[in-house]
C-alpha cells in the first residue's frame, strides 16, 4: 500500500468520523437550544410515556413470547446495574469484570435477611433488607477494592472476574446461602391495593417495572450530580491519567475505593430489586456471563455517558427477549453484533462528550502516524 | 489436612497434569498480551475449536466414541493426526479472530476497553456457533488411551496418559521458547513487545508479527486441546469459558507477557487447586484458585516472575 493510498483511507475515515460525531452532537445542540419550559414538557411527556409503556403494550415493541411488563422490569434492572457499573468503568476507568458479584450480594442479602425459609430466619421486610443489601454490597466493594485497587488495568480485570466467581461459588457451596437449591420466599416490596391484595404481587410485573423506573431516575440524577462533584472530577482525572492525578494531589487510591463502593452500592440495589421480584434466587442467576453483559451494556452504549449506558442496557437486555423466536441464534447474533459495534462505533452509540473528544484526538494520532 | 498429607504425591501428579494444560493455554494469552497489551478474551474459543477439530479428525478416521482402544502404533498415528488437525484449526481460528475482531480496531486506534468488548463478542459468537452447528451437549472423544500405571513416584502412581500430557506440554513449551529466543521471527516478536514503534521503524512488519503471535498462541492452544480431549474424554461448546479464565489466571499469576511465567503459573495453579480442594473439598476448587491469585498479586503486583516477554530474553 502506498503512502497516498493510506492518506486517502485516512481522509475517508476522518469524514466518516466527522459524520458520526455530528450525528450525535447535532440533536444535542438542538435540544440545548430549546427553551427551558419546552425541554421540561418534552421530558415530562417522555417520562409519562415510559410509565405507561407496559399498559400501552405497543405492538412492535411488545415481546410476543414473554410477558412484556416482566421484560420491561428486567430491562430496568439491567439499566440500574449498568448505571452502577458505569461509575466504576465509565467514570473512574477501572475495568471490573466481576460486577455480578455485587449484584449477587445485594440479592442474597435480601433473601437471607428477608426470607422466613432462610436459616437466619430474621424475616425482615423488604424495605429493611434493601439498606442492608446496599451496605453489604458496599462492604464487599471495599473488601475487594482495598487489596486489589493498587493493581492496574488487566490485573484488576482478572482479579474482579475471580471475585465474581468466588461470590457465586460461595453461594453455591454454603448451606446458609441455600446452596444450589437457592432461597425461596424472598420478600416483595410493601404496599396494598384497594381490594386488599398485594401491590407487588406474583403475577403482575407492572409495579416492579415502575419501581425500577423510579429508581433509574433517582440513580441517573444522583450519578449526574456525583459526576459534577469533587469526587466525580477526581474520578475523571484518574481515568484520564492516574499518575498525573496523583501528582496533582488527588488521593487516587481513596477515590478509586469510593468508585468501587458507590458502584457496588448501585449493583446491590439492583440485585435487591431483582430478588424482590423473583421471590426466589439461586446461584444460576449470577453467572459470570452476566457481568460481561453488564460491561457490554456500558461500553456499547458509550462509557461515561449515563444516557448512553441506559440505551446500551436496553439493547443488551431487550433485544434477546424481543427476538426469542431466534432463540438458537440470539447469542451468536449478539456476539457478532458486539464485534460489528466495536469496529464501527468504538466510542459507543452515545459517547460522552469528553470521550468523543478523546477519540477524535486518537484519530488524529493515527493520521499523524503515531501509534499508541 | 491429613488427607492432603496422605495423598500429597498423588495430588501433585494430577495437579501437574492439569497445570500443564493450563500452562499451554496460558501461553496464548501471554504471547498476545506481550505484543498487543490486551487480553485476548476469545482465546478460550481458539482452544475449544481445537478440541472439536481433533474429534472431527478422529471421526474422519472412522473412530467412534464407543470403539475399543486401537493398537499402539495406530494410537500414535491417530494422536499425531488429531494434534495436527487441532493445531491447524486453532491457529486458523486465532488468525481469523485477529483479522476480524482486532485488526480493524487497531487501524482506528480504539481504546483498550473496546478491544475487550470485540473479543468478548468473538468469544460468544464462536462458542455459540459450535453450540448451534455441532451440539449443545457433551461431545465424546473416541477412546485412545487406557490409563495404565507406568511407575510410582514417591508412592504416587503415574499413568501413561499423565506422562504423555506433561511430556507433550513441556516439549511444546521448549519448542516455543527456542523459537522466540533463536529465530528471526522470534526476534521480531520480542522487538515488537519491547517497543512497537521502534520495531516498526527498524523495519519489523508489525502486522505480520502480530498475526504470527496469534498463530503461535493458536498452535499451543491446539496442542492443549488434544491433551484435554485425551484427559477428559468429552468436550462442550462452552468448555472453554472456565478453562480460559483459569488459563488467564495462570498467565497473570506467573507474570503476564512472560512465557516462563505462564509455565510456572499454570503448574502452580494446577498444584494449588488440587491441594486446596483436598483440604476444604473439591467444590471449592475454583475459589482456591482465585483466592490464591489475589493473595499472590497482593505481594507481587505483576505476577511471580514479572512482565517481561521483551525485557528478559525469553
Amino acid at each position: 500500500m502506498t503512502i497516498s493510498d493510506r492518506l486517502g483511507l485516512a481522509d475517508r475515515l476522518r469524514a466518516l468520523d466527522d459524520r458520526r460525531v455530528q450525528l450525535v452532537t447535532r440533536p444535542r445542540q438542538w435540544w440545548n437550544g430549546l427553551p427551558k419550559p419546552v425541554q421540561w414538557v418534552a421530558f415530562g411527556a417522555f417520562a409519562v410515556l415510559l410509565v405507561l409503556l407496559p399498559i400501552l403494550d405497543p405492538p412492535i415493541l411488545s415481546t410476543p413470547d414473554s410477558d412484556f411488563p416482566t421484560v420491561l422490569f428486567i430491562v430496568g434492572v439491567y439499566c440500574l446495574a449498568a448505571l452502577g457499573l458505569n461509575i466504576v468503568v465509565g467514570l473512574a476507568g477501572l475495568l471490573d469484570l466481576g460486577y455480578v458479584g455485587f449484584y449477587a450480594v445485594g440479592a442474597y442479602s435480601v433473601a437471607v435477611f428477608g426470607s422466613p425459609s432462610s436459616q437466619l430466619a430474621t424475616a425482615y421486610p423488604w424495605l429493611v433488607c434493601v439498606p442492608i443489601a446496599i451496605a453489604l454490597a458496599m462492604v464487599a466493594g471495599v473488601i475487594l477494592g482495598a487489596p486489589t485497587l493498587r493493581l492496574r488495568g488487566d490485573y484488576l480485570a482478572i482479579v474482579t472476574l475471580g471475585f465474581g466467581e468466588i461470590v457465586r461459588l460461595t453461594a453455591l457451596n454454603s448451606g446458609v446461602l441455600g446452596g444450589a437449591a437457592g432461597i425461596s420466599d424472598v420478600p416483595a416490596p410493601p404496599g396494598e391495593l384497594a381490594d386488599g391484595s398485594r401491590l407487588f404481587g406474583v403475577i403482575d410485573a407492572k409495579p416492579y417495572y415502575w419501581l425500577a423506573l423510579g429508581l433509574i431516575f433517582v440513580i441517573v440524577a444522583a450519578s449526574r450530580n456525583l459526576e459534577r462533584s469533587r469526587v466525580g472530577r477526581a474520578w475523571l482525572a484518574i481515568r484520564e491519567d492516574e499518575d498525573a492525578a496523583e501528582l496533582m494531589g488527588v488521593p487516587t487510591f481513596k477515590f478509586k475505593l469510593w468508585a468501587f463502593a458507590m458502584g457496588a452500592a448501585v449493583g446491590g440495589l439492583a440485585g435487591a430489586v431483582f430478588a424482590g421480584q423473583q421471590g426466589f434466587i439461586n446461584p444460576e442467576s449470577f453467572i459470570i456471563q452476566l457481568s460481561i453483559l453488564f460491561l457490554a451494556a456500558v461500553v456499547v452504549g458509550g462509557a461515561g455517558n449515563r444516557l448512553g449506558v441506559v440505551v446500551g442496557a436496553i439493547l443488551v437486555a431487550y433485544l434477546p427477549e424481543r427476538f426469542r423466536e431466534l432463540a438458537e441464534y440470539r447469542i451468536l447474533v449478539f456476539g457478532l453484533a458486539l464485534i460489528v459495534m466495536s469496529v464501527f462505533r468504538p466510542q459507543g452509540l452515545l459517547p460522552s462528550r469528553r470521550r468523543a473528544v478523546e477519540l477524535a484526538a486518537r484519530q488524529d494520532q493515527v493520521e499523524a502516524g503515531v501509534n499508541v | 489436612v491429613q488427607f492432603l498429607l496422605d495423598n500429597f504425591w498423588d495430588l501433585s501428579v494430577t495437579g501437574l497434569t492439569q497445570g500443564a494444560i493450563y500452562a499451554l493455554i496460558a501461553l496464548g494469552y501471554t504471547l498476545v498480551y506481550g505484543v498487543l497489551r490486551l487480553i485476548n478474551f476469545a482465546h478460550s474459543e481458539v482452544f475449544v475449536t481445537g478440541t472439536f477439530a481433533s474429534i472431527f479428525v478422529l471421526h474422519a478416521f472412522g473412530l467412534g466414541s464407543d470403539d475399543p482402544v486401537p493398537s499402539a502404533g495406530m494410537v500414535v498415528l491417530y494422536i499425531a493426526a488429531a494434534a495436527v488437525g487441532a493445531m491447524v484449526a486453532s491457529a486458523a481460528t486465532a488468525l481469523v479472530v485477529e483479522r476480524v475482531a482486532y485488526r480493524p480496531l487497531r487501524r482506528r486506534n480504539a481504546p483498550p476497553l473496546v478491544f475487550l468488548i470485540s473479543a468478548i463478542g468473538a468469544s460468544f459468537a464462536i462458542s455459540e456457533a459450535f453450540g448451534v452447528l455441532v451440539d449443545r451437549n457433551n461431545v465424546r472423544v473416541p477412546n485412545l488411551i487406557e490409563p495404565q500405571t507406568q511407575f510410582h513416584l514417591f508412592g504416587a502412581s503415574v499413568n501413561n496418559r499423565q506422562l504423555l500430557i506433561v511430556a507433550a506440554a513441556i516439549v511444546m513449551m521448549l519448542c516455543l521458547d527456542q523459537f522466540i529466543r533463536r529465530t528471526r521471527l522470534g526476534r521480531g516478536i520480542r522487538a515488537v513487545s519491547q517497543d512497537p514503534d521502534s520495531a516498526a521503524l527498524m523495519g519489523v512488519n508489525k502486522d505480520r508479527v502480530i498475526a504470527l503471535t496469534f498463530i503461535l498462541g493458536g498452535l499451543m492452544a491446539g496442542g492443549a486441546a488434544v491433551l484435554y480431549d485425551l484427559q477428559f474424554g468429552v468436550t462442550r461448546f462452552n468448555a472453554g469459558f472456565v478453562l480460559g479464565i483459569k488459563a488467564f489466571t495462570a498467565a497473570v499469576l506467573g507474570g503476564i507477557g512472560n512465557l516462563r511465567g505462564a509455565l510456572l503459573g499454570g503448574l502452580l495453579l494446577g498444584l494449588m487447586e488440587n491441594y486446596g480442594s483436598a483440604i476444604i473439598g473439591s467444590e471449592w476448587r475454583d475459589v482456591v484458585a482465585f483466592v490464591f491469585l489475589i493473595v499472590v498479586l497482593m505481594f507481587r503486583p505483576t505476577g511471580i516472575l514479572g512482565e517481561s516477554l521483551g525485557k528478559a530474553r525469553a
